[in-house]
């Protein structure tokens, strides 16, 4: 029983350290993103952070398209089974134009992001931190977190939306391209129709949606590169552990956000 | 007025007393080599000395400021006056051997880049590394990685050259020629170095004065004639290089004939 209540304390504890050490880096990072903007930041931060971008942003590209064409089509085949019963095959539409603004456009962007670019920070500050890397930044006057972490954070926070906005075009185009093959629905019927039922907010809810999971994915992966102890072991379990956490994390952020919306929007 | 002066430091690891009451004082214009066997505390001397971990209790003054009290700001300044080039080299993978000389140059001075290129050439001739200055340190030798990581430190014209293990790893040829240089830089710029190393040899030949630390205190701080002369046991031991705990071998063999025999009576 005692040893019981040893396990829950200590787990408990655990977390409770998890979660404090996430609050404190975001409020050090959030100061230190100033120097990573253009124009009043260091410019070689922004340099940086524009490099971050590109590895974030654009070589990520292809693999959200790709995903996100995937996942139209699948969403309007399994739709369109179900819904052909009732002769409502019209709603395909509606159901893949708002299930991808509001929901599926900025879940799988973050689901690629969290799996290519949360990896690849938490493997990159672990490996500086074993080879003495952060403590040499340290040493020569530097705040780590300004070199190393605001570049990462500034770029992940305006890709993902973008990359999302993205992710919900190819995601309609495949609905529509399964409509024009299934039933000959004209394209620009098709999107003269997607336009009539999402909405501004809509779509606003989708970019909300992007920018927390955004914050989440950089903060969870440069958390876990910062926790990394010990040797290159060490480094491959917080790769590993980056993307289990933010995966998990961006999924439950998801659920909150959507009963938010849910609840909000029937008023 | 010494350069480093380090008072009854105290420092602890989990309840692990690691230094223990610990004095030291770094003359200015000497090569102090810190001496001292796996374990005795000498990393975590340097990490202190450096401000990368803050103490239980005692003070550390570099050039008459107390870096266990003082602010960030302030810390950062006397940073500015400390080269530091780390046991594992620790240069940044992602840029070039220039680029990592240049780091601080860029970032901390205004000067202009055709004279930051100047400077950075100059301080890898003085380490032998002229032309490799366009390499990447994944392309460089062990010695090659710790010369330039020498480089890296001296870029600001420190007036403190702290340097940890820089002859571990290398081979006996490239380790004479690391502390040729250290003993020119002394000579020709005046520069106060910490030196942490366990070979004798290289101590021997670099050292204004010796410290030797054992089990978190100093067993003898003095010149090289005075450690010599010293007649305190683990000094003796160090220098003579005598075991701690030799096997015992008519222990061990009959240990091993039980473990057989009792393996031989197993059905």
């Amino acid at each position: 029983m005692a040893n019981l209540l040893e396990i829950a304390g200590r787990e408990t504890l655990s977390q409770l350290d998890y979660v404090g050490s996430l609050n404190i880096q975001l409020w050090a990072t959030l100061r230190g993103m100033r120097a990573a903007l253009p124009l009043v930041g260091n410019r070689h931060r922004w340099r940086a952070t524009v490099h971050q971008m590109l590895d974030i942003g654009v070589e990520a590209l292809p693999m959200v398209a790709l995903l996100a064409m995937c996942s139209g089509f699948i969403l309007a085949m399994q739709g369109a089974s179900e819904l052909r019963r009732f002769g409502a095959l019209h709603f395909v539409i509606d159901l893949v134009a708002v299930g991808f603004t509001r929901e599926l456009g900025p879940l799988l962007t973050a689901i690629a992001v969290s799996g290519r670019s949360g990896s690849a920070f938490a493997a990159e500050i672990g490996t500086m931190k074993v080879t003495e890397e952060i403590d040499a930044l340290k040493v020569m006057a530097f705040d780590p977190v300004e070199f190393v972490l605001a570049p990462k954070y500034l770029a992940a926070l305006v890709t993902v939306p973008c990359l999302s906005i993205i992710a919900n075009l190819f995601g309609i185009l495949a609905g529509g391209l399964f409509m024009f093959f299934s039933t000959r629905l004209g394209l620009l019927l098709y999107f003269r129709d997607v336009l009539n039922s999402i909405e501004l907010r809509d779509v606003l809810a989708g970019l909300i949606k992007a920018v927390a999971f955004a914050t989440i994915i950089a903060h969870v992966g440069c958390l876990e590169g910062l926790r990394v102890r010990g040797g290159p072991e060490a480094v491959g379990r917080s790769t590993t552990a980056a993307v289990v956490r933010s995966t998990f994390l961006v999924i439950v952020a998801d659920a909150i956000f959507t009963a938010i919306f849910y609840f909000v929007g029937k008023t | 007025m010494s350069t480093i002066s380090v008072r009854d430091l105290v420092v602890e690891y989990g309840g692990r007393r690691v230094l223990d009451g610990l004095n030291l004082d770094i003359e200015p214009g000497q090569i102090t080599v810190l001496l001292g066997g796996s374990g005795s505390g000498k990393s975590t001397l340097l990490r202190q000395i450096l401000g990368l971990e803050r103490p239980k209790a005692g003070s550390i003054s570099i050039k008459g400021t107390d870096i266990t009290r003082c602010s960030q700001a302030d810390l950062k300044k006397v940073r500015r006056s400390i080269g530091v080039a780390f046991q594992s080299a620790a240069l940044f993978n992602s840029l070039s051997l220039q680029d990592n000389v240049a780091l601080t140059l860029r970032e901390h001075t205004a000067l202009a880049p055709s004279i930051i290129d100047l400077i950075v050439w100059m301080k890898l001739a003085v380490v032998g590394l002229a032309d490799f200055g366009k390499l990447h340190p994944q392309e460089l030798s062990g010695g090659m990685k710790k010369r330039a990581a020498v480089a890296r430190a001296l870029a600001m014209d420190p007036e403190i050259l702290v340097l940890d293990e820089p002859s571990a790893g290398l081979d006996p040829i490239v380790a004479a020629e690391l502390d040729e240089l250290i003993v020119f830089l002394k000579e020709t710029f005046q520069i106060t170095a910490l030196v942490v190393t366990h070979e004798l040899p290289s101590a021997f030949r670099i050292a204004d004065r010796i410290a030797m630390l054992y089990n978190g205190k100093l067993l003898a701080v003095g010149t090289k004639d005075e450690i010599r002369a010293n007649q305190h046991p683990r000094v003796r031991q160090f220098l003579n290089r005598v075991p701690d705990n030799p096997m015992h071998m008519p222990a061990f063999a009959s240990y091993l004939g039980r473990y057989v025999q009792r393996q031989e009576a197993k059905p």
